[in-house]
């Protein structure tokens, strides 16, 4: 395989430049998928049938808990990504972890929150508006439970193996998994939460 | 007992029993003659682990030959059934499962895979590249699309074929009407197959992008790679729709939810909307392809250059945008009102444009060329004239105010069979027989495939254009009979005829790959068609790496250049070629997900858990797995080089 050394260890080569650009294109497929759960929701939002509506449901504090959660956790990839670049495996190893964490508080409060929705008569059957509620919350959890169990992986590997083209590339490409997950957060909490309780 | 019952099919006939044990009996002839002729081992290796584009390409070819004859089976039925009034073949819930299976048969298990069968083995053969940018992934697609198409072809045998149209509407799908598993193998083969499309389409794209042969800019690109970048770009773009509907229907269905239910905030027409938001651009995934492929005949039968390469590649852009912006044209009468409708007809329309600057490119092309009429040419010719009636039919049909009377006739049957037949299913004809030699070494017999051609074009006008005027009349869609006083009975034999006809043409299509695997010559040259492209400078057959030294391209006719002006199409010398390894696991996963598959549809949950599981775990592996593939050395490319060239 040939390194090229001008280029970031995640790129350096042709096979992990191209594994990068495929996943921007999987990352556009994403998109995708959430910008049509969006508009079924924008659709369905106000049939709420005989089920409670968006303002009778939500609660900011939890979705303020959850939203910092994952934004510190975008943050904390962010500074893993660049500790990797400088090749500090240590610092790198510990972001990475210090991102799984925050991921998992966020998870657990997201499950939190739709064991309430369940108890307080919001479930998947009671309404077109409550199925897409948690349908495109529990697709976005589903994604996080998914990467939660890849980052591991990565750290493990990366823990094993050391800082190489490869491991460089796969971390990479998991912290644009990572921030594509946060920026799909700040349209929930932006367009499901906050206008749902104005 | 009561856990079996389920398995049962609803509405049993003779039709269903012989196919079961027609079905059982090739299984068994299959596994026995595979532990006979001790080729268990052959298959693994060489097939069933393969990450090379050529061979899953080939195995897309196959797969799409044979669902092009249950779709056709499944049509003769139909045809057979309407050919006089009042018949009695069928009654009206097989007449139901028939159409219903017949057209996402031929959409999505027919027309697509062999669209990627093309693509798999041409395009990267076309940008002088080794192999696709992900291999593995790419056998991963063919395996999930396999496996999606197997699942949706035993519902017919094992608890019951989907019976709410291949558009599958709600509420009509919904558990209320559709009480039967049928609805459930919809939403969860399609799923499976769709995934693999999905991966296609993001692992071409990034082929395309990344691995050109040095020179070749995005703008001297040949015309059919050009078509599969846009084609996998609308794939990428229009599937998550897909997965996202097809969920949500798989939870109205099986979890209870009111998606698109009447009662508790549900609505219907989301499902109608999102399906065509998918649907629409699909029309194009199958068409701009088929455009490519007419692109390389005509232009290698005519003996010029593509006439405006520039436009060609505009108007490809220009439809794949506008194929997202039409979808309200298919219920025009479902009523959203006059402004809407208005946009909607403005759009479709529209798209005549860029489609009318390719067919005059094509003409241009014609024009003044030493037109040599192969059988891929009589293809290619063939379609200007039928597939301009089935589309300016559909500007037509994309006229709002008209639809109101042809909405749900058989004028709009007529219509898509018009542009799908001749756009896609003779470019898909033209590309089998063109690219035939370079996938398997000897030509197809041109006078039977020219009498082919000729018997499945006339045949088509018969099988459809009577459509046109029963539909106009007021002959809808999807009935399962009509009394003779309507008068519909004549177009309707002609349209038997016409379909009967198709039959023999495939046939003698069938009868041609025998004939001429057993008789045609060995001994063809790499470039049989003196055609233009770098697929064509490689040997015959292809060996496992393509290409010995990466081509150096000057032009968008590489080839043709480097026979005209003697270009120097392979400079420098052997080095050792970096390949990727098989696996088994695409394969072993798929299957996985054909029990996963299985058991979701039956709602049998402990398997569903255990093969989700099991899908995660493969999933894993793959992350921990070291691979970085073998190295073929200079000596051994010298050797597959000599031998080839001694052949």
């Amino acid at each position: 395989m040939k390194i090229d050394n001008s280029l970031p260890l995640e790129y350096s080569t042709e096979e992990n430049s191209n594994k990068i650009l495929g996943f921007w294109i999987f990352l556009g497929a994403e998109i995708m998928l959430f910008a049509t759960l969006f508009s079924a929701y924008f659709t369905l939002v106000d049939r709420t049938g005989t089920g409670p509506t968006g303002a009778e449901i939500f609660e900011i504090a939890p979705v303020l808990i959850e939203t910092i959660l994952l934004l510190t956790s975008s943050f904390t990839i962010g500074l893993g990504i660049h500790a990797m670049r400088l090749g500090n495996k240590k610092a790198m190893l510990t972001f990475f972890t210090i991102t799984l964490l925050l991921g998992l508080g966020f998870l657990s409060f997201e499950i939190f929150e739709f064991v309430h929705y369940v108890h307080i008569g919001a479930g998947l059957q009671t309404s077109a508006f409550t199925a897409i509620l948690l349908t495109t919350l529990g697709t976005h959890g589903a994604h996080v439970t998914f990467g939660l169990f890849w980052g591991l992986f990565i750290i493990l590997q990366v823990k094993k193996r050391g800082l190489t083209p490869e491991t460089a590339n796969k971390s990479f490409i998991f912290s644009l998994y990572w921030h594509f997950l946060d920026v799909v957060w700040i349209f929930i909490f932006s367009f499901v939460y906050l206008k749902g309780m104005m | 007992m009561d856990f079996f019952n389920r398995f049962a099919i609803p509405h049993p006939s003779p039709a269903i029993y012989a196919s079961m044990v027609a079905i059982g009996i090739t299984v068994i002839a299959v596994i026995a003659g595979l532990t006979y002729f001790k080729k268990w081992g052959y298959l693994w290796r060489e097939w069933l682990t393969t990450v090379d584009h050529k061979r899953i390409g080939i195995m897309y070819l196959i797969s799409a030959l044979l669902m092009l004859f249950r779709g056709g089976v499944d049509a003769i039925m139909m045809r057979a059934q309407l050919a006089v009034p009042e018949n009695k073949l069928l009654d009206a819930q097989h007449y139901n499962e028939i159409f219903t299976t017949h057209g996402i048969v031929m959409i999505i298990f027919m027309a697509m895979p062999f669209i990627m069968a093309l693509m798999n083995f041409v395009v990267p053969l076309q940008i002088g590249a080794r192999d696709v940018a992900f291999p593995r992934l790419n056998a991963l697609s063919f395996w999930l699309f396999f496996m999606g198409a197997m699942l949706f072809n035993i519902s017919f045998i094992i608890g019951g074929s989907p019976d709410a149209g291949w558009t599958s509407y709600f509420p009509l799908a919904g558990t209320e009407f559709s009480e039967s598993v049928g609805s459930n193998y919809y939403m969860i083969a399609i799923q499976i197959a769709g995934i693999g499309t999905l991966m296609t389409g993001i692992n071409f794209i990034t082929t395309i992008l990344k691995m050109r042969a040095p020179g070749m800019t995005l703008m001297k690109m040949p015309m059919f790679t050009w078509s599969s970048l846009v084609t996998n770009a609308i794939i990428v773009f229009a599937f998550p729709v897909l997965t996202v509907l097809l969920l949500m229907g798989t939870m109205d269905r099986l979890f209870g939810t009111h998606f698109f239910t009447t009662t508790n905030g549900g609505m219907d027409m989301l499902w109608a909307n999102f399906f065509w938001v998918w649907g629409h651009p699909e029309v194009y995934i199958l068409i701009l392809p088929a455009f490519g492929i007419y692109s390389e005949v005509i232009s290698t039968f005519a003996r010029r250059n593509l006439y405006g390469y520039k436009s060609m590649v505009g108007s490809m852009v220009i439809i794949s945008l506008l194929s997202f912006l039409v979808w309200t044209h298919h219920f025009f009468t479902m009523g959203q009102g006059a402004l809407t409708n208005s946009i909607f007809s403005i759009t479709t329309m529209a798209i005549a444009v860029p489609t009318g600057v390719k067919l005059f490119n094509w003409l241009f092309t014609l024009w003044k060329g030493k037109i040599e009429v192969t059988t891929p040419m009589l293809y290619a010719l063939l379609f200007i004239p039928t597939f301009t009636i089935g589309g300016v039919t559909g500007v037509m049909l994309g006229m709002s105010a008209a639809d109101y009377q042809y909405h749900n006739t058989m004028f709009l049957v007529a219509h898509f069979h018009m542009v799908i037949i001749p756009g896609v299913v003779f470019a898909m004809l033209a590309g089998l027989t063109y690219y035939w030699p370079k996938m398997f070494g000897f030509m197809l017999n041109e006078k039977i495939g020219k009498w082919s051609a000729w018997i499945i074009a006339i045949s088509t006008l018969l099988a459809f254009i009577p459509m046109f005027f029963s539909g106009l009349d007021g002959q809808a869609r999807r009935m399962y009979t009509y009394s003779e006083s309507t008068g519909f009975g004549p177009w309707n034999m002609v349209s038997f005829i016409g379909a009967a006809g198709l039959a023999v043409g495939f046939a003698l299509i069938v009868y041609n790959i025998y004939y001429s695997t057993r008789y045609a010559s060995r001994d063809i040259a790499a470039d049989p068609w003196d055609a233009r492209s770098l697929e064509w400078a490689t040997h015959t057959p292809v060996p496992a790496y393509n290409f010995a030294i990466l081509p150096q391209v000057n032009s968008s006719e590489a080839l043709w250049d480097a026979k005209k002006h003697g270009h120097e199409l392979f400079p420098g010398k052997y080095e050792k070629i970096h390949m990727p390894n098989n696996s088994g696991v695409p394969f072993i996963m798929s299957c996985i997900f054909f029990v996963w598959g299985f058991s979701f549809v039956f709602s049998i949950w402990i398997p569903l858990i255990l093969t989700t599981i099991g899908i995660f775990v493969c999933m894993g592996l793959r992350s921990f797995e070291k691979d970085h593939g073998h190295y073929i050395t200079v000596d051994e490319i010298k050797e597959t080089e000599n031998n080839l060239r001694g052949a």
